[in-house]
């Protein structure tokens, strides 16, 4: 097969009539092809889906998603509105109380109602990032040191190694009971359940950073360390001009491939702790055994995806934003 | 204790009765404070029986006491439990054993009490499609061709004793150690000759099975259908509407009622630490005031309300499954074989009969179970059961509760039990489907009158 055949009008052995031009090609390659392989997915899945019968019912098709999408859509509003009812009845409440005994002080508690899905992808996202930016903290600068040193790399990198093929989740009940023991304040800042997912996830996305910033800081071009000695740059400076924008390619690979751990441990570590956020949804809707359920729990699988993907594109994005060598930001 | 004003005369002859000490609540029916604690999380299970928790809250009676109540469901009975423990949980929706055994040690020790019992009846006992085409020929019809019911295990026995002689194991599902289900699905199988094994904690076996015809494992009751469906399990107990489901999705069948097992058998309880209702003893009468009015609106009118209920524990954020499901046992029937609905009114009862107030008798009835399968491993004295009780089941708190309803006049006297009178022990009981009587006042005469079980002087 001739291999040039992409630009002269042969796709995957298809010859298509007047694809000479760079500019048609790129339109089939970004948008005629994706969506293609997403209406052959579809029509795959909806086929498939009537053939598989489970004990809630059919397996949901495409059309059956797409109505819990409305359905979770439309609750979220109604919650919204009780939200609002909520908060009023409160201030009626607080005004009789304060009538009654004036030295009382008007408290506004917070809605006591259920998290709608749309909640709970804001609080999948909130943790996830909030995780993922303190193993940032944490690793990058290990990691620099790391690969700064050579004593440090042969004292750190056993422990590294050890923990970095650990499941994310065999962190979670020892995460969940310190979290517990340690954190015993009478009023919270933030959840326990929260905490817990956030370190788990922290936990998981360290190694990968650690991992390759060092392995970036190491492979610095001697022609640039040797400028660095011979401008006699101080240690933190040398850090800053030169072992930095060296490393930084590596260590957003690093970045974002901790994130898509990250996303990963943190829906599973939701569904097995139960703590609020799209993992839990997926729970909920398992254990209610509704003929919606299973419905629910794919429109819950596509967000998850999507947000996965729309992650994983930021991240890339920031890399090419950062990165004077785009041919490692593939 | 650190009640404030003892509760006089009817507190110092209750704990006379029982021989023991109890704490007596500081607030008076008149002069109820407001709650030391207002934002309160309550954790409860996927099953119908939770009900007065939804509906107080989606009826606003929590509201209307000043609590500001999240309700949260829980994976398992265990999570649930170790959050009220730990303080995540500041009360929940509990099996009525597990303030019972935390007090007493079996598993996770704990003080907790109930101040509020939720509900009678309202499990049932499911069995595979393949195991009920087995037990169908060994039981009787009647005239239009529908099995007799109440269904015994004697019909199980023969099935049970078949798969023993292929060395097969028998396997069946409950949902906790301590569990009304595991009670009652071992009550069920030895009234019936099937022996469901012993529990030798002090052996360090708390499986369960040591001389078991039938194994009984522990399953999560949402999971309940799924496993049977698998082949793991050939039949479970558990609350509806985990049996309505096998019927729906046809995958098992609904043999007997708890109902038919122990006619009003108490079920769930609300539970609560020890230490939060010493605390908090204004929000503690708040949250059993608020309870009593939701199983009131339960009840109402012969069952008026149970529609809108229905809908509302279908909700996702509640029991979630669907309405129809739900409704099959919530409005007074039950459906047994695909088709072969049955009236049974009682089958859920959240107030009626004295529902709600936390007998001395229904603690002890759990007590002697443990005692009957070996979780209590030692013999003990009827004093012993009755203190035990009386520590863990909290009449004061509900009366308290119930008397300040009375006062507000959004009760009537004659809906609560006469609490001058009252010492806390239902009479004998006597609807069992073995015909044993059991009177809560003497334990051990009960223990001995079982056929399979531990008697009084005997230990693994």
């Amino acid at each position: 097969m001739n291999t040039t055949t992409v630009n002269t009008g042969k796709f995957y052995g298809f010859r298509l009539p007047q694809l000479n031009s760079v500019w048609l090609s790129n339109a089939v390659r970004l948008v005629a092809l994706p969506l293609a392989g997403i209406l052959a997915f579809l029509l795959l899945w909806s086929v498939t889906a009537q053939k598989i019968d489970t004990s809630l019912g059919k397996f949901p098709g495409p059309s059956a998603v797409m109505e819990q999408f409305d359905a979770l859509y439309s609750e979220h509003q109604r919650s919204r509105e009780k939200e609002h009812a909520f908060y009023e009845r409160q201030e009626v409440r607080n005004a009789k109380r304060v009538a009654e005994d004036p030295s009382y002080v008007p408290k506004i508690r917070d809605y006591t109602g259920k998290e709608t899905f749309i909640d709970q992808i804001f609080t999948s996202l909130i943790t996830v990032m909030s995780g993922f930016l303190l193993a940032v903290a944490i690793a990058i600068p290990l990691g620099i040191a790391v690969g700064l040193s050579k004593t440090l790399n042969s004292a750190v990198n056993p422990i590294v190694q050890i923990f970095k093929p650990v499941s994310p989740l065999a962190w979670l009940p020892l995460v969940t009971m310190v979290v517990s023991a340690v954190y015993t304040t009478p009023e919270p800042m933030v959840a326990k359940s929260f905490l817990n997912s956030m370190i788990t996830v922290t936990l998981c996305c360290l190694w990968p950073m650690v991992i390759n910033t060092a392995v970036g800081v190491a492979g610095i071009d001697n022609d640039l360390v040797n400028v660095s000695k011979v401008l006699r740059l101080p240690a933190l400076r040398h850090v800053q001009k030169i072992v930095l924008p060296a490393s930084v390619p590596m260590i957003f690979t690093g970045m974002r491939l901790s994130l898509g751990v990250a996303w990963m441990v943190l829906i599973a570590a939701e569904m097995l702790a139960q703590n609020p956020g799209l993992g839990k949804f997926v729970w909920d809707e398992f254990q209610n055994g509704s003929s919606d359920s299973l419905a629910r729990i794919m429109a819950a699988v596509l967000v998850i995806g999507f947000i996965g993907f729309l992650l994983d594109r930021g991240m890339l994005a920031l890399q090419k934003l950062v990165s004077w060598d785009n041919s490692a930001a593939q | 204790m650190q009640w404030k004003k003892p509760f006089k005369k009817l507190a110092a002859s209750l704990a006379l009765a029982v021989g023991f000490s109890s704490g007596t609540v500081s607030v008076n029916a008149e002069d109820l404070g407001y709650p030391e604690k207002e934002e309160l999380t309550f954790g409860f299970i996927k099953l119908t029986d939770m009900a007065p928790i939804a509906i107080a809250y989606e009826k606003g009676f929590f509201e209307d006491e000043g609590l500001y109540v999240t309700i949260e469901a829980q994976a398992n009975w265990k999570v649930l439990l170790d959050g009220v423990i730990d303080g995540r949980l500041d009360g929940a929706h509990m099996l009525a054993g597990q303030p019972i055994a935390a007090t007493m040690g079996f598993g996770t020790k704990a003080d907790i009490i109930t101040p509020f019992s939720m509900d009678l009846n309202g499990n049932g006992i499911t069995v595979s499609n393949t195991i009920w085409e087995q037990m169908k020929p060994n039981i009787p019809k009647m005239e239009d061709g529908r099995p007799v019911h109440p269904i015994k295990a004697d019909a199980l026995k023969p099935v049970v004793e078949k798969y023993k002689a292929d060395g097969k194991p028998f396997n069946m599902g409950m949902v906790f150690p301590v569990s009304t289900h595991n009670y009652e699905l071992r009550y069920w199988l030895a009234a019936g000759g099937i022996h469901p094994g012993y529990y030798a904690p002090h052996k360090g076996d708390i499986s369960g099975q040591i001389d078991a015809d039938a194994l009984l494992s522990v399953t999560p009751p949402p999971q309940m259908p799924a496993t049977l469906e698998a082949g793991t399990i050939y039949g479970y107990c558990v609350g509806e509407p985990w049996n309505q489901q096998a019927v729906f999705k046809d995958i098992g069948v609904p043999v007997v009622t708890d109902y038919e097992i122990w006619k009003d058998n108490p079920e769930k309880v609300f539970g609560i630490t020890k230490e939060f209702a010493e605390k908090y003893p204004n929000t503690t009468v708040r949250i059993t005031r608020a309870l009593i009015r939701a199983a009131m609106w339960l009840d109402e009118n012969n069952n008026a309300n149970r529609p809108e209920a229905v809908k509302i524990l279908s909700q996702s954020n509640y029991v979630g499954a669907d309405y129809d499901v739900i409704a099959n046992s919530m409005t007074g029937t039950f459906e047994y074989e695909k088709g072969d609905k049955r009236e049974v009114p009682d089958f859920n009862v959240f107030f009626r009969y004295n529902a709600t107030y936390p007998y001395y008798s229904d603690a002890i009835w759990y007590l002697t179970q443990m005692r009957r399968w070996g979780q209590i491993s030692e013999d003990k004295p009827d004093t012993w059961y009755k203190e035990l009780a009386s520590k863990v089941y909290r009449p004061d708190i509900y009366e308290a509760a119930a008397k300040s309803l009375i006062a507000e006049k959004l009760a009537k006297p004659e809906q609560f039990p006469d609490f001058a009178t009252e010492d806390g022990f239902r009479d004998p009981q006597t609807h069992f489907i073995d015909g044993i009587v059991y009177n809560g006042q003497k334990p051990n005469e009960y223990i001995d009158k079982f056929s399979i079980g531990l008697k009084s002087g005997q230990k693994l």
